[in-house]
């Protein structure tokens, strides 16, 4: 079964969407949108840091990643604001990258397959990597759930329950990191932080629970991969740009379908009022 | 002893916001802390729950202390779906009848399948009480509890506190402005002006010269004047009184 590219290219999609689920509620929910743009961003200093020392992309973008979210953890709230320094380190670290890579003299490098990733080539080691990745990210979040989502509510109240805001907010980052360099290969990095907010921010409005948002938005992401899948595939269109605008197609007809109830459902009641 | 503080100084930046506070508390304790806006109240209650280093002296806290904590001001964000009966059990599942009766005793009951977002001022701080209540605490810090309610649902709120600090035995200290309930319902008030200006009995404090200086009751009509801070000499004798 796994021989089969399409089905490869599905089951590191879904892999993707499962750990960027969770992840991507809290950078909705802590408002760090920008974070994982930034984190993804970076991750091409270490594309370039890979092939310069020849070894496997994962371990370079997870290195510069990791650094990345560490560094911008330490020195957030020390005189500049959290998007002034993410703006500062994303983009710097991506300029040096694309400079980095293209001295890069004898290998002949697909920058596109990096920029927006290469789903339809991921092979048994990839999506092994994907779903290792995948996997710890969820039981990373998952067995610090309460202490983050306490965190994430009101730091003074996690510290009053004896839990320490910035250790959780590194876990956080240190999960970031994670998924940012398993999915490269699949969304690329200018498109990561769409998998990560758009099925967050479209399931926020059917979800009473944090618990239920992050299963929605699991369940959203997993369906856009395998639908723009399928559309990239008759179409032939780039694969990750597809799954990307899937999920923001479902971000826009799910919002219009929610209003559109609510307003009929207001609209009815006052009907019955009247009558 | 609960809580305590040794000669305690707090920085924010590099702006001295407290200095020299030695507070010590012991169970069944009740203290509130008055003083003019920006004097230090809730920086020295996030000082005593950790949130804020000590930029000199310590804290001492008995030893697995658990603590309730009522924020001056819980913003909720509106991205953040969460329903009073999912926050009542952050950061631990607490079993559905005690979150019934805690809901109950904080006067309301029928809140539980409500968005916290939803929730009115008044009815925040109820549930923060209960929240803060469930984990049977050693310490209840409270910060303006009763911002946000009416006089009937302010002294309900006093008096359920009262009656918690009775059947847990645990110490409250807590920061207020309605200074004519502290008067009435602590035991000991301290009067915190970047450093404690005076402290004691309710009846000692609002005679001391220093009370009345730093709340503006040289002329007792002018109430309006309640929190003009005048510049007031902090060398100038304090009153204590043990206990």
């Amino acid at each position: 079964m796994l021989d089969d590219f399409l089905v490869r290219a599905a089951l590191a999609g879904i892999g993707v969407s499962l750990a960027a689920a969770p992840l991507g509620c809290f950078i909705v929910w802590r408002r760090m949108a920008y974070f994982g743009d930034a984190t993804a961003h970076a991750a091409m200093l270490g594309v370039a840091l890979s092939l310069t020392l020849s070894t496997p992309i994962f371990a370079g973008v997870l290195l510069i990643s990791l650094l990345m979210a560490v560094t911008v953890s330490t020195l957030s709230g020390r005189g500049y604001a959290m998007d002034t320094l993410l703006g500062v380190m994303a983009h710097s670290a991506l300029a040096v990258g694309l400079v980095a890579v293209s001295f890069l003299s004898g290998v002949r490098i697909d920058l596109m397959a990096y920029l927006f990733g290469d789903i339809l080539a991921v092979g048994k080691t990839d999506l092994a990597i994907i779903w290792g990745g995948a996997l710890l990210v969820l039981v990373m979040v998952g067995y610090r759930w309460s202490a983050l989502l306490l965190s994430t509510l009101n730091p003074d109240l996690a510290l009053a329950s004896g839990i320490s805001p910035r250790r959780e907010q590194l876990v956080l980052t240190i999960a970031l990191a994670i998924v940012v360099a398993v999915a490269i290969k699949v969304v690329g990095v200018l498109l990561i932080a769409a998998m990560l907010i758009i099925p967050a921010a479209t399931a926020r409005r059917f979800s009473r629970t944090p618990e239920v948002m992050a299963l929605m938005a699991a369940i959203i992401g997993a369906c856009a991969s395998v639908t723009g899948l399928t559309f990239s595939y008759h179409f032939d269109s780039p694969t990750g740009p597809t799954i990307v605008c899937v999920v923001a197609f479902l971000f826009v007809v799910l919002n219009a379908v929610n209003t559109l109830t609510r307003r009929m459902g207001r609209h009815f009641r006052s009907g019955q009022q009247v009558l | 002893m609960v809580i305590q503080t040794r000669n305690l100084s707090v920085r924010i930046g590099k702006v001295p916001i407290l200095s020299g506070i030695d507070l010590h508390v012991e169970r069944g304790d009740i203290v509130t802390v008055i003083g003019p806006n920006g004097s230090g109240k809730s920086t020295l209650l996030r000082t005593l729950i950790g949130a804020l280093k000590p930029s000199g002296g310590q804290v001492i806290r008995e030893p697995g202390l658990s603590i309730g904590y009522l924020p001056q001001r819980l913003h909720i964000d509106e991205t953040l779906p969460m329903t009073v009966k999912r926050f009542l059990q952050l950061p631990h599942r607490v079993p559905y009848a005690e979150i019934q009766a805690a809901m109950a005793n904080a006067g309301v009951p029928g809140l539980l399948d409500q968005q916290l977002m939803s929730l009115s001022g008044g009815q925040l701080q109820r549930v923060l009480l209960a929240r803060a209540l469930l984990d049977k605490p050693g310490l209840l810090l409270l910060d303006e509890p009763t911002q946000g309610l009416d006089r009937r649902g302010a002294s309900d709120f006093y008096r359920h506190i009262d009656s918690a600090r009775k059947t847990l035995n645990c110490a409250v200290i807590m920061v207020s402005h309605d200074l004519q309930v502290v008067m009435r319902q602590s035991e000991r008030v301290i009067c915190l002006n970047g450093h404690i200006c005076c402290e004691g009995k309710p009846e000692v404090v609002s005679n001391s010269a220093e009370y009345r200086e730093l709340f503006g009751f040289e002329d007792e009509e002018d109430t309006l004047a309640l929190y003009k801070h005048r510049g007031h000499d902090h060398s100038a004798g304090c009153i204590r009184e043990a206990g």
